[in-house]
């Protein structure tokens, strides 16, 4: 069972990676996005790269693993394609791990082009580079597993976009991104704290500035468990729409 | 094959969506065994519960009540077992537009878990059988529409399956497709797969089907070899009578009237005329076909189910 499992999983992904993500339109839109934050922060007002690159990081990391997942569900649905997988000898965990697995893999593609840019653009210190490993896939799957959630909750593609828009628009601002957390009022602070984005700022922070790591380590378990609850609910979600 | 004295076998199968006075039964408790390499036809109209019927079979709905076991598992304790073992074609073509013919039949075949070796030459055949040799590189999404329905049903069968589900499979296909998949049907009764087949179609079903079940209403009405259905018939007296077009320059009107009695049906039919006032070109006792039975049985009129789809090619 487990075996069947994995290697629909994997064929999913494989797939995905095919018919959606690796299209030229995706990875070209997907490297501009980030591009354009960069460029949109540091000439309008030129910051501290050690402030900037972490947000620009989570953010690319944010719209590149939910961009295309929050559809890629969602569409299938919608031609019936879903029903073609639901129908083959896997359990909905594996189906639904196939696709968390595509919106990270787009995302990470999508991160480490960014962060290529911004090692040229700004140099980078002293990196932690296996704290940063970490951080980038713990949020690229709390984001993916995010993405999925929110496709199996629509029926829509257009409903799907608004959905995730939803949810990542106020993460975009309130994520510590921009702005750092510390410097939102109280009620802000607080609603910050439920965002897995401000985790993830603050982790990637602490691995590009070798920041203290207690504080990171917290980070990434928070990251983990997002993944796990946001995981669990779109199981959930799917068994009953198939119940 | 395996050693379950059916290839399925359905027992009290029941779908309830809601509950209360709101709540539909969709499906009321229904059964039916399907033998090993059988063709077996699901009939009905819309909303009979055929297509909620196969999604509670395939395991794509979950049934309220009622037991099924396919190939000698059970569905409900062995639904992961079961599924690598039939083929599904829904009734609507739906594989993957952005992959080409041969990568979504590999992708099917990774699914099932065809061994890697094995893939390329499996898929080149499929492709070869159902006439598609020449668009393998082509993507599905710039298929005809008989082409994607042959590709789909490939899709179902690359895993080698003991038991195909086709829903409604010609449906909006062209003369020459529609006859093509009746064949292919055909070529996998003599092959010894079990076929559970739904349409809309009395011609297609009569041709192809061992048994018939007839669907209305979420029960099924009737069960039997089509001989058998049209035996219940064979009391029953029918007449097909021609009559002048209502503008009189049209073509004439042909209709069907099944009934116990062969006097009163014609005292009828020419009633019926005089009241529209049409002249009766024609008048002919004919025997009575699946479409008598199943007008008789559902005591709904035949043309419900062709009106129901189009594009139906003979």
């Amino acid at each position: 069972m487990l075996s069947d499992d994995l290697r629909c999983a994997y064929a999913v992904l494989i797939k995905d990676l095919r018919a959606y993500y690796l299209k030229p339109p995706n990875i070209s839109w997907g490297i501009l996005f980030p591009l354009a934050f960069l460029l949109a922060f540091t000439l309008r007002t030129p910051t501290n790269p050690d402030q900037l690159v972490p947000g620009l990081l989570a953010l690319a990391l944010l719209f590149g693993t939910t961009s295309m997942e929050a559809i890629v569900i969602t569409f299938e649905r919608r031609i019936g394609a879903l029903e073609r997988l639901l129908l083959a000898p896997m359990r909905l965990t594996a189906l639904l791990v196939g696709k968390l697995l595509g919106g990270m893999v787009f995302g990470l593609i999508v991160t480490v082009v960014t962060l290529g840019i911004a090692a040229v653009a700004f140099g980078l210190g002293a990196v932690r580079v296996g704290l940063l490993v970490a951080t980038l896939v713990l949020s690229a799957s709390a984001f993916a597993a995010l993405g999925v959630l929110v496709s199996v909750a629509v029926k829509e593609v257009f409903e799907a976009q608004t959905l995730a828009n939803a949810f990542r628009f106020p993460m975009m601002f309130l994520g510590g991104a921009f702005v750092p957390v510390a410097a939102l009022p109280t009620g802000l602070r607080i609603v910050a704290r439920l965002m897995p984005l401000t985790y993830s700022v603050e982790a990637l922070s602490v691995a590009l500035n070798n920041g203290p790591l207690d504080r990171a380590l917290l980070d990434l378990a928070v990251l983990a468990a997002f993944t796990i609850v946001f995981f669990v609910f779109s199981v959930r979600a799917l068994a009953r729409q198939t119940a | 094959m395996d050693d379950a004295p059916f290839a399925l076998r359905a027992v009290g199968l029941t779908k309830r969506y809601g509950s209360g006075e709101t709540g539909l039964l969709a499906v009321d408790h229904i059964d039916f065994e399907v033998g090993h390499g059988e063709v077996f036809g699901f009939l009905g109209p819309n909303g009979a519960g055929k297509t909620t019927t196969i999604r509670m079979l395939t395991g794509l709905a979950r049934p309220t009540g009622g037991s099924v076991s396919i190939l000698g598992l059970d569905l409900a304790r062995d639904l992961p077992r079961i599924k690598k073992q039939i083929g599904v074609v829904p009734e609507n073509s739906n594989l993957y537009d952005e992959l080409t013919a041969f990568d979504n039949l590999v992708f099917s075949m990774q699914l099932y878990g065809v061994p890697r070796r094995a893939r390329a030459g499996r898929a080149e055949d499929l492709l070869a059988r159902f006439r598609l040799r020449e668009k393998r590189d082509v993507r599905f999404g710039r298929l005809s529409r008989g082409m994607r329905r042959a590709l789909t049903i490939a899709t179902a069968l690359a895993h080698h399956p003991s038991l195909v589900f086709l829903d409604e499979p010609t449906t909006g296909l062209d003369v020459v497709s529609a006859r093509s998949l009746r064949q292919m049907v055909a070529a996998l009764r003599d092959q010894g797969v079990t076929v559970f087949l739904t349409t809309h179609y009395l011609e297609e079903a009569e041709r192809l089907c061992d048994r018939i079940a007839l669907m209305v209403g979420g029960r099924i009405v009737a069960l039997d070899t089509v001989d058998g259905l049209k035996a219940r018939s064979q009391g029953a007296a029918a007449i097909e009578i021609t009559l002048e077009s209502k503008d009189r320059r049209g073509v004439p009107e042909v209709r069907r009237l099944v009934g116990a009695d062969l006097e009163s049906l014609i005292a009828q039919a020419m009633s019926d005329a005089r009241t529209e006032g049409r002249r009766v070109l024609a008048l002919d006792t004919i025997r009575p076909n699946l479409e008598d039975v199943f007008v008789q049985l559902t005591g709904l009129n035949a043309d419900v189910m062709r009106s129901e789809k189009s594009g139906q090619a003979k």
